[in-house]
């Protein structure tokens, strides 16, 4: 017994272990569960029924199963490297993808620090500029798989890609200078404790309070990130097939498009702990004799359900608004939210000089 | 000669520069069909096919059949209007000599190949002793081979009474009550 404690309480196994509680019980289903909730609230949104056949005998479970039957048809899909193909390119861009959404989740804190211990794989220094970094190595996914498809609709697509995803990160940084000015660093966990205080004891200081503006350019630069509709211009069902995957078949086609879902949860799980207080229980603090694991289990609810509850707002999105023309797409970021963005900047620097 | 030059403005307004309202009244109306179709009442239109059908009208072309006379034997007098008419050429029929000389004539075969049918309903509208009609409500014919889709003589007949829908697959291909009432057709087939 006192050799196991001794054991967990190693640095490096509690990293492991954060990492694999975190990824797999956390991020994957969470994102595998989104594919098929993507095509159950679609269908709500348009009085459709959704998905509902798949079955073991006669259960059904109100179409749950669709999602072990889509990964195991295209894990028994044929895998098509398309003639001409660069294949080692090929092989890595959903890689990239894949990685790109996952690494998003090292960061985020998913409940409060008890000691020590942080519900957190790592809380580095720099904080948000690590999911900068991340998000501009998601590119290289769409770019490489466009570039090496042999194919002129991946061409185009992994050419818009990389010029909507390439301009949108410069909001993405913008819109986040005045969080980073508020709370004073980027690192995330003090962005999240600045987050737990209150206003006259009754309003949380959370982001969307003191940032609303930077909530908007950011949430929309994070979606334009993560292709999807209003932005899936690099996509482009309608006239470009499928864009930048379009030469992808079976696994390889899917691990684009679970890449697509995480990123959901981890856009979703990212504006939680930036602008909704992330693991922090509003007016808990009024609760100081809570146990400490009860606190805990709350915290980790809270950021669920904020979670759960962005990750279907995105999807509303997607269900709601028209998708932007290219040149519609650039033009939204570069006139409008860039002047936006700065604008917050400034307006929060004025701000923030004029009360202290 | 002037023509007058209607000019519409188009230029975005301050409410639709900013997109959000636009947004927001967009996300109300797919947000309340969200809430009604989760919560709510169900708006949902959706018919799960193979277990409800939707009701179709009495008039439908469905699949078709061949009448009886009183005496249990077929109206047809393989007169050959129907397969004139077809325009889609799929009726084969070879005519007989029937014992009985009020009857004149019967078909001895009796083929319909449904799957050049475009059931436009012409035979029916053709046939002068209502010997050949479209009321069986079947509008979902599928089958594993093609020569299910070859209907006979004997199938038109006993298969379906109107209007009334049977699950069938090819293993309930229908037998005729008696195979003496099956006259062999021309092929020398005895019919199913
Ligand atoms: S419905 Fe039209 S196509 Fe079909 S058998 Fe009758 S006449 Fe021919
Ligand atoms: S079904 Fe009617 S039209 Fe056709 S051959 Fe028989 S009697 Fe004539």
């Amino acid at each position: 017994m006192q050799l196991v404690l001794e054991f967990l309480a190693l640095p490096f196994v509690q990293d492991v272990l954060k990492i694999l509680f975190i990824l797999l019980l956390f991020a994957m289903p969470l994102g595998t569960f989104m594919t098929l909730m993507e095509r159950k609230w679609s269908a709500a949104v348009q009085d459709r029924i959704g998905p509902n056949r798949a079955n073991i005998g006669s259960y059904r479970g109100r179409g749950l199963l669709h999602i072990a039957a889509d990964a195991l048809k295209s894990i028994f899909k044929e895998d098509l490297i398309p003639k001409g193909a660069d294949k080692f390119l090929y092989t890595i861009a959903p890689f990239f993808s894949f990685m790109s959404a996952v690494a998003v989740f090292a960061i985020i804190p998913i409940a409060g620090p008890i000691g020590d211990f942080k519900f957190q794989v790592t809380d580095v220094q720099p904080g948000l500029l690590f999911i900068f970094a991340i998000t501009s190595l998601g590119v290289y996914g769409a770019v490489l798989a466009g570039a090496s498809s042999n194919s002129k609709f991946a061409l185009f697509g992994g050419t818009r890609a990389s010029a909507q995803m390439i301009s949108y990160e410069v909001f993405l940084g913008l819109s986040l200078m005045g969080l980073f000015m508020v709370y004073g660093s980027t690192q995330v966990s003090i962005i999240v404790e600045g987050q737990g205080e209150h206003w006259f004891g009754l309003i949380p200081k959370w982001g969307v309070f003191t940032q609303p503006l930077g909530f908007v350019v950011f949430f929309t630069a994070l979606i334009a990130e993560t292709k999807r509709a209003p932005f899936d211009a690099p996509e482009g069902e309608s006239e470009i097939v499928a864009g930048y995957f379009v030469e992808y078949s079976g696994m390889r086609w899917s691990s684009f498009m679970l890449a697509e879902y995480i990123a959901i949860v981890g856009v979703a799980a990212l504006i939680t702990t930036l602008f909704f207080g992330g693991y922090q229980v509003p007016w808990l603090y009024h609760w100081e004799s809570a146990p400490q694991w009860l606190v805990t289990l709350l915290q980790f609810s809270k950021f669920t359900s904020f979670t759960l509850i962005l990750c279907w707002f995105q999807i509303q999105i997607r269900w709601t608004v028209p998708k932007f023309r290219f040149d519609q797409t650039m033009a939204l970021g570069w006139k409008k939210l860039l002047p936006v963005a700065l604008l917050n900047t400034v307006v929060t620097a004025i701000i923030i000089v004029a009360l202290a | 000669m002037k023509f007058k030059v209607k000019k519409v403005d188009r230029s975005e307004g301050l409410k639709e520069a900013l997109y959000i309202p636009g947004i927001a009244v967009g996300l109300k109306h797919t947000m309340r069909h969200f809430f009604r179709n989760i919560i709510g009442k169900k708006d949902v239109v959706t018919i799960q096919y193979p277990e409800e059908e939707r009701p179709i009208s009495q008039r439908w072309r469905g699949r078709h059949r061949l009448t009886r006379r009183d005496d249990g034997f077929l109206k047809c007098v393989a007169c050959y209007m129907c397969e004139t008419v077809c325009p889609a050429k799929c009726i084969h029929i070879e005519a007989g000599e029937h014992p009985d000389f009020s009857v004149e004539k019967y078909p001895v075969s009796f083929d319909i190949d449904e799957l050049r049918c475009v059931f436009c309903g012409l035979c029916v509208e053709a046939c002068p002793k209502q010997a050949i009609r479209m009321d069986t409500g079947v509008i979902g014919m599928a089958y594993h081979s093609r020569e299910s889709f070859n209907f006979t003589r004997d199938l038109l007949r006993d298969a379906y009474t109107p209007n009334e829908k049977t699950k069938y697959t090819d293993a309930d291909l229908p037998k005729p009550p008696d195979q003496q009432s099956a006259l062999p057709n021309s092929r020398g087939i005895p019919a199913l």
